[in-house]
């Protein structure tokens, strides 16, 4: 049993993360049908509190919201209190007093969603969509689910991803895709490697779970899926590669590259993709690239994590009351 | 005449008891226990009496942060610490940069009365790196100055540094460096370590302190100069500042109580209350400076008492400010830490925390030894009770103390400033 919040990958065990993607499967199939709503959160209140801009999460969230009938309110938090808006705690404290049964947190600071749940300013849960450098679970568990429709079979109720192999690709030390991937990839028994340039490796990477490389070229062979992440070009003004040319050609991933692959692996990508930088308009727009899947799962695995959070059961009855 | 004083039956440094009698000002006699006279007896049995307490490294936070500390807050915070005398750093707002500045400081503590405030002048103008801010002056003010600082902020230009340690040689003063190089650790947030990775928060890297020790104990061998150091950190730093003493470079180094108590993983809470300037660091770290503090390498205990109002630590950690309180705990953790662990006795305690802070700010009547003649600054120490922390008892105007239920040893009973109580039963006389 998950919650009450939904803050780190790490707060999954195998057998939660499985029954999230069971849910998600089953959630999927509903939402197939010409009438996608569930009466399952009618009644309670869903924030999306997003300090920083990210339409495609928080579409993606409201979506999810409102499938399951919840009521959502967005709450585009224009500067946090590090810009000397609104402090993170009196935004909280008018939450709470508006009744919110969920609070879904994006902030730039990590940790952020933590002081959220923690520090007593509100009773509902909390998930983090995303937190600075750290974390942004609901993605890993997408992806988990992109994954196991595609090595496991048609919905793989059940299945866990052990020995699956994923290689993840590009700014691993400001990714919190990359943190909360190699936490629930790892978890659910999937074999992971991170591949960057040493500038871009977080500090004490050699500790976390999963291998490292420098060196796209030499893990790709044996990837069942390879996971590309965005790399800002702001980057280059920290020093961490020289040039962006420079990184496309040594890490980026274009045709050449991906006939390295077996020929069922899946390219995937959390978007927003730099066509040109990390991947090539070729990979991008391939059939293997399962990119726009990844968004549709997006909105499935996000209403599991709602309904599961909430006091929803899979069964899908309607469920007024709030717990203590 | 004013009225004199014994202090009945305390141990001097922990040792035998004795009486100690307080006339103008002075220890006027030590005789057997229950043998002293005086108007006023002060019962004090099986109490430990040490110099009262020197911290070369406090923020007082008047003028500008009035709302976070004022000089008279911190003075009654300083004294039911054990304090007889606390340094002011400079950054306050205005900046501590001029004469005008620091008398303002001095003037102050004056009038609170509580203990000796010493300024600390700002290394560079307005502690912005660029320019040396009239350190002659400062030095000649009736406040002066012998410590100066940009502490907060390193003084990181190379060129600067040197030309700031030879200036103040001209008055004997002494250059108190936040070794911090800017460049490694902009937007640092926690200890760079593995624990910084998995957080996701940018890290400080021990080697940001380190290198710049490095380059500023080489500069004070180069021209000849004293340096201090605040706030070590790190056992690289430990090592760097060993290696120096043994090619005897003039260099001296505090240690404060947090860095020698707590460490990095307290983070992983994301509470701000362990938010602090420089990090708190793994257990190796606190290792290292226990052992620097036990065999000399490190000259003093700091408090780097940084009061912050609540909003400042009522937030997200990347928003929240650095520092910590410490006036009111700094006792009963170095009790805690090297009396209880058997690693130091009361009189190396004594040099840490008052005779040695008091020669390298050059502070004539404070960290005297406890005989005849000494000016009567002395803290009385109940080791037998036990103190929770209690954030809203404190007396600084602040409640950022990462402390907050901690049960600590021991209990300040009684100071005397110059001769007068100050903290009479653990309150302000």
């Amino acid at each position: 049993m998950i919650g009450p919040h939904l803050l780190s990958a790490a707060d999954l065990t195998r057998e939660d993360a499985v029954g999230v993607l069971d849910t998600t499967a089953e959630l999927a199939s509903v939402t197939d049908r010409s009438v996608k709503k569930l009466p399952t959160l009618r009644g309670r209140t869903v924030v999306n509190l997003f300090f920083e801009d990210s339409t495609r999460t928080r579409i993606s969230f409201e979506l999810a919201a409102k499938r399951l009938s919840a009521d959502v309110i967005n709450f585009a938090a224009k500067g946090s209190s590090v810009s000397k808006g609104e402090s993170l705690k009196d935004t909280a404290l008018t939450l709470e007093a508006m009744g919110a049964d969920a609070v879904i947190i994006r902030h730039g600071a990590s940790g952020a969603p933590y002081r959220l749940a923690t520090a007593g300013w509100i009773n509902g849960s909390v998930i983090n969509a995303g937190d600075g450098t750290h974390e942004h679970p609901t993605q890993a568990l997408l992806d988990a689910y992109t994954l196991r429709r595609h090595v496991r079979d048609a919905d793989g109720i059940g299945a866990d991803l052990e020995g699956v192999r994923v290689v993840i690709v590009g700014d691993i030390l400001h990714s919190r895709v990359a943190r909360s991937n190699v936490l629930l990839l790892r978890t659910l028994g999937a074999h992971v490697t991170v591949v960057a340039p040493p500038t871009l490796m977080p500090f004490g990477v050699e500790t976390w779970p999963c291998e490292i490389n420098y060196d796209i070229d030499d893990v790709l062979p044996k990837a069942d899926a390879v996971m590309m992440l965005r790399v800002q070009a702001e980057r280059m003004a920290g020093s961490y590669f020289p040039t962006e040319l420079e990184y496309s050609r040594m890490y980026g991933l274009d045709s050449r590259r991906m006939d390295l692959m077996p020929s069922d692996a899946i390219v995937m990508h959390p978007g927003p993709m730099n066509r040109g930088v990390e991947i090539s308009a070729e990979v991008a727009d391939s059939p293997r690239a399962v990119v726009v899947e990844q968004v549709t799962n997006g909105v499935h695995v996000r209403m599991a994590v709602m309904y599961l959070l909430l006091g929803g059961a899979p069964s899908g009855t309607d469920s007024e009351g709030r717990e203590g | 005449m004013s009225e004199t004083i014994v202090l009945r039956g305390a141990r001097p440094y922990g040792e035998q008891p004795r009486d100690i009698v307080v006339s103008d000002g002075r220890i006027a006699a030590i005789v057997d226990s229950g043998s002293g006279e005086a108007d006023r007896i002060v019962s004090a049995e099986d109490c430990v009496i040490l110099p009262g307490l020197v911290d070369l490294h406090t923020h007082l936070r008047e003028p500008g942060r009035e709302h976070a500390e004022t000089i008279e807050s911190g003075s009654r915070a300083a004294a039911l610490g054990g304090y007889t005398c606390v340094h002011a750093m400079a950054n306050t707002s205005p900046v501590a940069d001029t004469a005008g500045v620091v008398e303002q400081v001095w003037r102050r503590g004056i009038e609170c009365g509580l203990v000796e405030v010493r300024p600390v002048g700002a290394v560079t103008v307005g502690l912005a790196g660029a320019q040396l801010a009239e350190l002659g002056a400062m030095a000649h003010s009736a406040a002066a100055v012998r410590v100066f600082s940009d502490d907060g902020l390193c003084v990181h230009d190379p060129l600067l540094m040197r030309r700031a340690l030879e200036y103040v040689k001209a008055f004997d003063g002494v250059v108190a460096q936040h070794a911090q190089d800017p460049r490694l650790t902009e937007g640092a947030q926690m200890n760079e370590s593995e624990l910084s990775g998995r957080l996701g928060l940018a890290g400080w890297p021990a080697v940001a302190e380190e290198s710049i020790i490095a380059r500023d104990v080489l500069l004070a061998e180069h021209v000849g100069s004293r340096l201090h150091v605040c706030h070590v950190s790190t056992a690289g730093s430990v090592e760097v500042i060993r290696w120096a003493k043994s090619r005897g470079i003039p260099v001296t180094a505090e240690a404060t109580p947090h860095h020698l108590l707590l460490t990095e993983e307290l983070v992983a809470t994301f509470d701000p209350i362990y938010k602090v300037n420089p990090p708190l660091r793994r257990a190796e770290d606190v290792q290292a400076l226990r052992e620097a503090v036990a065999d000399g390498t490190i000259d003093i205990i700091a408090t780097d008492h940084a009061p912050h109002p609540r909003e400042d630590k009522d937030c997200e950690w990347a928003a929240a400010a650095m520092g910590m309180l410490g006036l009111e705990t700094a006792l009963g953790i170095v009790a805690q830490v090297f009396i209880e662990s058997g690693l130091l006795d009361w009189r190396s305690v004594a040099d840490l925390m008052s005779a040695a802070p008091a020669r390298i700010g050059r502070v004539a009547g404070q960290g005297q030894p406890i005989e005849v003649g000494a000016v009567a600054n002395l803290a009385v120490w109940d080791p037998s009770a036990r103190t929770t922390v209690v954030a809203d008892n404190l007396a600084s105007r602040s409640r950022n103390t990462p402390y907050a239920g901690l049960e600590l040893p021991g209990r300040v009973r009684h100071v005397l400033f110059e001769g007068r109580m100050t903290v009479n039963d653990g309150r302000i006389a």
